[in-house]
């Protein structure tokens, strides 16, 4: 173990961070987005909708996000007709076609953890809140909303755990994130083992402050779980 | 949560030890069989075929290489970036993947040969403007301080200031332009013939590699992809290709400097160079 090579590589590994924070953060948002849209569709009753939703969750559920990455990066890049599209100003960067994967990815998995939240409510609560007289909408809102989130937030949780992992794979298209970074300097120093567990620590640093973010959430939705004070 | 976290940390450091005593156990042997590492992405250096196994310059020089020796070898294939420590670790005990001897790597590991030289050359695509740079030279010789070739490397980095150049991962080609190219931005791949890809699809203005490696990403699509500018050698792009070897295996490096020198002599290496280059690549 060279301690010398572990701390100087501290800082150029933290200069990572930030790409890795937005790769994930924007690419839970754009997720999010996805996973509502197809939940929706899959429960919408719509023969197509729901057709549409379980062929995309079937399609990027069950191939490798690897396998994504290179075929959203190196793939569409060889059409002619996608280079003169107007997406290609997007698609050309390697860091949007990293988020686009990402989200189209954990998209799929949300959505399935939302729908089954969402199959989760007793239906006597949403029978409850029709007797009281509430449209659909507010139903939606004020019973069916605050429930699934509740009943999602751990499994979600651990979604974007496994999507902070996950984004070390934008490395492999030449992104410089914490393991993008680590790739470079390994060649340069030659001390595998010591950048490795330096990146490890870093991502270990990262996923404790989420756990205990979603902790916290989790802990501020029940207060009806919790012992009177 | 605290007594997890301290027996993960307590458990990294011992496999991480454990790993780091098996590394240091090379000690004096006769050599019968020897274990030679290659890429197997870098033709015609060396490459992989339609069958997975693999061919290519280096893997028909170790072969005769062996054969004077008097040794059994066995090239295996292993990926660029683990390629040192994997040696380190005892992996496998020789390298033939045209790696080149400078002195970041003679820090960590020895070098038998060098057994051939190639110069390094950029590559970009027919439409673009940087085909008709024009340096004034064929061929520059970074060792030699020469007005004509700074001139020439002056010329360059204005042609290509503000464009986005392509590389493999820790060469000396991306060394290159980090030292003369300051104002490109370098993008790094994990092999070139990636980089090459990004190229024809216009992410990338111009790759720089081995003048082979260079050729072998314009074959994939020489409709739209040329050769430019000058050739360069030397200097930040060292000094040839060796074998790399461990420090303690000094009785290795002696075998096969003796093979390498037999070799050059009565042209084996010229006449594989021919074959698999289409040029002479050996060291004169």
């Amino acid at each position: 173990m060279n301690w010398d090579i572990m701390i100087s590589s501290v800082p150029t590994l933290l200069s990572g961070v930030p790409l890795t924070v937005q790769l994930v953060g924007l690419g839970e948002i754009l997720g999010l987005v996805i996973a509502c849209l197809a939940t929706w569709g899959r429960l919408s009753g719509n023969l197509a909708a729901v057709g549409v939703s379980r062929l995309y969750v079937f399609v990027f559920r069950g191939t490798p996000l690897l396998v994504q990455i290179y075929l959203i990066y190196y793939g569409l890049g060889q059409f002619p007709a996608v280079r003169e599209s107007v997406l290609w100003p997007i698609l050309r960067e390697p860091y949007w076609c990293a988020i686009l994967a990402l989200a189209l990815n954990t998209g799929a998995y949300t959505s399935e953890i939302l729908r089954g939240a969402i199959l989760t409510i007793p239906h006597g609560q949403v029978e409850a809140a029709r007797a009281c007289g509430m449209g659909r909408w507010l139903t939606f809102r004020r019973i069916i909303v605050p429930i699934a989130i509740r009943q999602a937030l751990p499994a979600y949780g651990n979604e974007i755990i496994l999507m902070v992992k996950a984004s070390s794979l934008a490395s492999i298209i030449t992104l410089l994130e914490i393991t993008g970074l680590a790739r470079r300097l390994i060649p340069q120093t030659y001390a595998v083992f010591e950048i490795f567990i330096v990146a490890g620590l870093i991502y270990l640093g990262l996923n404790f402050a989420i756990a205990q973010a979603v902790r916290w959430a989790e802990w501020r939705l029940t207060p009806h779980l919790r012992a009177r004070a | 949560m605290k007594k997890t976290f301290a027996s993960l940390m307590i458990g990294l450091g011992v496999t991480a030890l454990s790993l780091g005593l098996a590394a240091g156990g090379a000690e004096a042997k006769e050599w019968k069989k020897v274990r030679i590492a290659t890429e197997g992405a870098y033709a015609p250096w060396n490459a992989t075929d339609a069958s997975g196994k693999l061919v290519g310059f280096e893997v028909d020089l170790a072969a005769d290489l062996c054969r004077r020796m008097k040794v059994e070898c066995e090239v295996v294939g292993q990926d660029w970036d683990g390629m040192i420590p994997a040696l380190q670790q005892g992996k496998y005990d020789a390298i033939m993947a045209a790696m080149s001897i400078n002195e970041e790597r003679l820090k960590v590991i020895d070098f038998g040969g060098p057994y051939a030289n190639e110069p390094t050359a950029f590559a970009a695509p027919k439409a673009s403007p940087l085909v008709k740079f024009d340096a004034k030279t064929d061929r520059v010789d970074l060792a030699k301080d020469t007005a004509e070739g700074k001139a020439a490397l002056e010329a360059l980095a204005k042609a290509l200031d503000g464009k986005t150049v392509g590389a493999q991962t820790s060469t000396l080609q991306a060394a290159f332009v980090e030292r003369y190219l300051k104002k490109s931005s370098l993008r790094t791949y994990d092999k070139l013939d990636s980089a090459g890809v990004d190229l024809s699809a216009g992410r990338l203005d111009a790759i720089i590699g081995d003048r082979s490696a260079a050729e072998a990403v314009v074959k994939t699509d020489a409709a739209n992809i040329v050769m430019f500018g000058p050739n360069f050698v030397n200097g930040v792009l060292g000094q040839g290709m060796g074998v790399g070897l461990r420090k303690a295996d000094g009785d290795l490096k002696a075998l096969f400097n003796k093979a390498i020198a037999e070799a050059n002599k009565d042209g084996t290496i010229a006449k594989l160079s021919t074959q698999w280059f289409g040029y002479d690549i050996s060291v004169k």
